[in-house]
């Protein structure tokens, strides 16, 4: 760790793993429920425990993206952090806000909750992603300003790169995006094309500029191949990215009663969408075989080339899947979407996290790298994840396209309830499977506590 | 590769292109706004019961198991197209009204909400309203 300020970013890193674990437990809550109808109720009921998996799941990603930054913009600023005290300050406000909405939605019904939390002030609750109370949104823009004020001002301060850049790019857009979410016509048309702003021009927008400059950061560290190589890559993926996915928003605009032409701008834009993936999975591989040094992180270099992999399937192949306005006729709103989005956000969004948590969280423990025997079992709790992600991902696509054949397509379409019925030996399967992906988790989180013969920093 | 296109290049390509395609969407937004008066039923929305539908649908969020034009999450059926399924905003109102508190045994099971008559109106005013949007023929059947 070259400057003291970085350190802020290890309670940031400790807390969003904290949050994913809670966030699996929760998912195998509604999976269980899936095959178990009443497993919990009325006590906790499956959108109570949907409401705790999605949104611990944005908000540890976000602690994640914010304790990267802090991390690597004092490195390729080459200043210490504008405000360390602040960036501390806003960890507890952030952290201690998130509990206490997930204890809301635990402990009282959501209705009561709304009451409580002015939602008829400005009515933003209840809808997906964006359950969180009226205070719980305004303490995000809040945290949000201030962390990029912190940022913007350090790297104003300090030498501006184009890893910086890119980031705060991302980070300025993904808190920009995030005020549609105070936009709540009572026309569900309306109210459903902006809804998108927030949820699809983050995941396939601007998060991907923050992915894009997290990985980046790490490939120049762990390979040590020129900057001016990667940076070009960086510019390169991320006008992929947003050439492709400002329009290929319109794949969420065939079936909400927005015109028809979004059938066919929709389906190129979207079709196109693996490409800066793919470009993402080529980078990884081609700075890892041209690196001038062996770092001594395997398994950061490991979680790198897992993110470009499995991004480019969960994101790239499983999105195109369905994403063509012909097929996506047949598949949408089904458990395909369900199978394309936990692929997806694993190995895009939870990965490039764990990549730079694996890379960052020795040096800030004092050492260049854990102890060969931790990275060994860092490593399995990797391959324990990964498996257990592309399985349960395989798993949901067979319910899916059951589901699609008997619900939608054969001679008898069947109700949603019968036909569910029909496909839980796979929702078996995938709540098993995310079993293994909890004891991956454990793995993981155990290999931080594993001694044995370190090299110093 | 790395002799004319610099980095420079790619940062400025990068700069153009997405505020060509950002124009274009907005562009496209702009054009969106004027067409959708002709599909969302806007004017079903001057009978208040339809906003007040949907924000009992929004704070006791029903989309966090079911799904509304096909947003939201698969656990329970699809409801854009409710009214139309079970028949009548009478029989949504006595499916919700008729839900077993303690749930059914071993089953998937709505909770009970014990809404007012009122409140029910306004639930089954605001689903015949979305039943009405026109999205272009989609789901592909009265299944949903």
């Amino acid at each position: 760790m070259q400057y003291q300020s970085q350190a802020v970013a290890k309670p940031y890193f400790i807390a969003a793993l904290a949050l994913f674990a809670a966030q699996i437990l929760f998912g195998l809550v509604m999976g269980l429920q899936y095959v178990m109808g009443d497993f919990l109720f009325p006590h906790i009921p499956f959108n109570v425990a949907r409401m705790v998996h999605t949104n611990a799941l944005i908000v540890w990603l976000l602690m994640g993206f914010m304790g990267a930054a802090y991390y690597l913009v004092p490195e390729e600023t080459e200043t210490e952090l504008f405000s360390p005290k602040l960036a501390i300050a806003l960890f507890w406000i952030f952290l201690i806000a998130a509990g206490l909405t997930v204890v809301g939605y635990l402990t009282v019904p959501y209705a009561t909750l709304a009451k409580m939390t002015g939602n008829d002030l400005l009515p933003t609750m209840g809808r997906e992603f964006l359950e969180q109370p009226l205070i719980t949104k305004a303490g995000i823009v809040v945290v949000a300003l201030a962390f990029l004020f912190n940022i913007t001002m350090t790297v104003l301060k300090g030498r501006k790169t184009a890893i910086s850049t890119v980031l705060l790019l991302g980070l300025w857009g993904l808190a920009v995006m995030f005020l549609f979410s105070f936009y709540n016509p009572d026309n569900v048309v309306k109210d459903k094309f902006y809804w998108w702003w927030v949820v699809h021009l983050w995941v396939e927008g601007v998060w991907e500029l923050i992915l894009g400059a997290i990985l980046a950061f790490v490939l120049i560290k762990i390979t040590g191949v020129d900057r001016e190589v990667i940076e070009k890559w960086l510019y390169v993926i991320i006008t992929l990215t947003l050439v492709t996915g400002i329009i290929g928003t319109g794949h969420h605009y065939y079936w909400i009663g927005t015109p028809e032409y979004w059938q066919v701008w929709g389906s190129i834009f979207s079709a196109l969408e693996p490409i800066p993936f793919f470009a993402m999975t080529l980078f990884a591989f081609n700075m890892v075989n041209r690196r001038r040094r062996e770092h001594p992180n395997k398994a950061a270099t490991l979680w790198a080339l897992g993110t470009g992999v499995m991004s480019f399937l969960g994101a790239g192949v499983w999105g195109f899947l369905h994403t063509l306005a012909p097929v996506n006729f047949y598949t949408h709103g089904t458990q395909i979407t369900a199978a394309h989005g936990h692929m997806a956000f694993y190995g895009a969004y939870v990965m490039v996290v764990l990549t730079i948590i694996s890379y960052a969280m020795p040096l800030m423990r004092g050492r260049a790298a854990n102890s060969n025997k931790s990275q060994v079992v860092e490593m399995w709790g990797f391959w324990l994840m990964t498996v257990s992600i592309v399985f349960i991902t395989l798993f949901l696509t067979a319910a899916g396209i059951l589901q699609v054949w008997l619900q939608r397509v054969s001679d008898n379409p069947m109700p949603f309830m019968v036909a569910q019925d029909q496909v839980s030996l796979f929702y078996w399967m995938r709540e098993w499977t995310g079993v293994v992906f909890l004891v991956g988790l454990v793995v993981y989180l155990w290999s931080f506590f594993v001694k044995g013969e370190e090299k110093s920093a | 590769m790395s002799g004319s296109f610099t980095t420079t290049t790619a940062r400025n390509i990068f700069y153009g292109g997405t505020l060509f395609f950002l124009l274009v969407f907005l562009a496209l937004t702009f054009q969106n706004e004027q067409i959708i008066p002709q599909r969302d039923q806007r004017a079903m929305l001057s009978n208040p019961q339809i906003a007040a539908g949907k924000k009992l649908w929004e704070t006791n969020n029903c989309v966090g198991c079911h799904t509304l034009l096909g947003e939201g999450a698969y656990f329970a059926p699809e409801l854009g197209n409710a009214v139309v399924r079970l028949g009548s905003k009478e029989a949504v109102k006595a499916f919700i009204k008729t839900r077993p508190a303690e749930g059914i045994p071993g089953r998937r099971s709505m909770p009970q909400f014990n809404f007012s008559d009122q409140d029910l109106d306004n639930i089954a005013a605001f689903l015949e309203y979305v039943s009405k949007i026109n999205t272009a023929k989609w789901p592909p059947n009265i299944q949903g």
